[in-house]
């Protein structure tokens, strides 16, 4: 009886809990950046060159993404919003998702080389290492500098894909990197502030637990002070141009009147009115990232009639 | 309890088995058109385009 009960549970994995497990929204920020730092690179992508490295680092993307929730399974049946991806819910096995992970790493990093250079492929395997090891492994559960140091994994992709184009790095896409990686801590943070997710029964030291909502609160605006100059840098670079320029000083207007916003309020007021400063500065960080990568796009299809740039 | 011929657990290993087969022949595919991009562009000697031209490239 037992042999029946055991097949008869209802979890066998369908074929979205395995695109489930590549996360499906974080791969299609790891799509638009690293596009974007494709194409504006100086050097021309064969168009299906330049859709198969986009296709593999998105892949590359989701195999660490597969590789995190296997190593945090624990962590992840404890808190709410992740109790139902599929190895908290049993569906996936922690072995499937290893191998899953590993698999896909291998075949992206392999096929980025093939079809790119194997120094962006070395990139794409450098940044799965970082995700998975640097942060997944070791920061996210000892320091809760977590997210400031975790975020460069999100940041490399616009370099990834410039060195698609260009076998290289170079001032533009340090920039690129700097960019994300300054972005992400207030990005997070004000998630961290309205999402109150039961962190520290999970053990991880989020900025909002281990120093409280009020220090929070600060860095935000401290990291969005510090994001604002390589932001406004970028525009100075071969890949900026007047029309950057002036999208990214009115999105860092914006953005450093909503962190000044944040910082000033107390947690009776954000209470009072259900969050909403907090969670209008979140929905606009995600606008800001998307236009200033968006303006860097812009600036590229004026240069193709002449316009672009300084 | 009647067994069932067709259980809800089939109709997922299908959907499974489905989408690994076409990510396989979408795979194949890629690979065969990367080849015919990558072979077309190559110059007489086998270098892919923008490698540094020879010496006699220029006479």
């Amino acid at each position: 009886m037992s042999d029946f009960s055991a097949i008869d549970t209802g979890k066998e994995a369908g074929a979205g809990d395995f695109v489930q497990l590549l996360k499906p929204r974080v791969m299609s920020l790891v799509v638009f950046t690293a596009l974007v730092g494709l194409l504006v690179a100086p050097v021309a992508v064969h168009p299906f060159v330049a859709f198969t490295a986009i296709l593999f680092i998105a892949l590359g993307g989701g195999a660490s993404g597969a590789l995190n929730m296997w190593y945090d399974a624990d962590i992840d049946r404890i808190m709410r919003r992740t109790q139902n991806r599929p190895v908290p819910a049993g569906r996936i096995s922690e072995g499937e998702a290893l191998g899953f992970g590993l698999a896909l790493s291998l075949i992206s990093c392999l096929m980025l080389g093939l079809a790119a250079n194997w120094f962006a492929g070395a990139f794409l395997a450098f940044t799965i290492f970082f995700y998975v090891v640097i942060y997944t492994m070791w920061l996210k559960r000892s320091t809760p500098q977590n997210i400031v140091i975790g975020g460069a994994a999100g940041a490399f992709p616009p370099m990834i894909g410039w060195a698609v184009a260009t076998g290289g790095v170079s001032l533009e896409s340090i920039l690129m990197f700097a960019l994300i990686f300054m972005w992400t801590p207030p990005h997070f943070w004000a998630l961290a502030l309205f999402m109150k997710d039961d962190y520290s029964k999970a053990g991880v030291p989020m900025l909002t637990v281990t120093h409280g909502r009020r220090a929070t609160r600060k860095h935000i605006l401290v990291y969005t002070l510090a994001l604002v100059p390589f932001a406004l840098a970028l525009g100075f670079t071969s890949i900026g141009g007047p029309v950057y320029l002036a999208i990214s000083v009115a999105l860092n207007l914006w953005f450093v009147k909503g962190a000044v916003g944040i910082s000033r309020r107390d947690e009776a007021q954000a209470e009072a009115d259900k969050y909403r400063a907090e969670k209008a500065f979140f929905t606009f960080s995600l606008a800001y990232l998307f236009l200033h990568f968006g303006a860097l796009l812009i600036e590229k299809s004026l240069s193709a009639i002449g316009m672009g740039g300084w | 309890m009647a067994i069932q011929v067709e259980h809800e657990l089939h109709r997922r290993r299908l959907g499974r088995n489905t989408a690994l087969g076409l990510a396989l022949g979408a795979f194949v595919l890629l690979v065969f058109v990367l080849t015919i991009v990558k072979v077309s562009r190559q110059d007489e000697n086998g270098n892919p385009p923008g490698m540094a031209p020879t010496a006699e490239a220029g006479q």
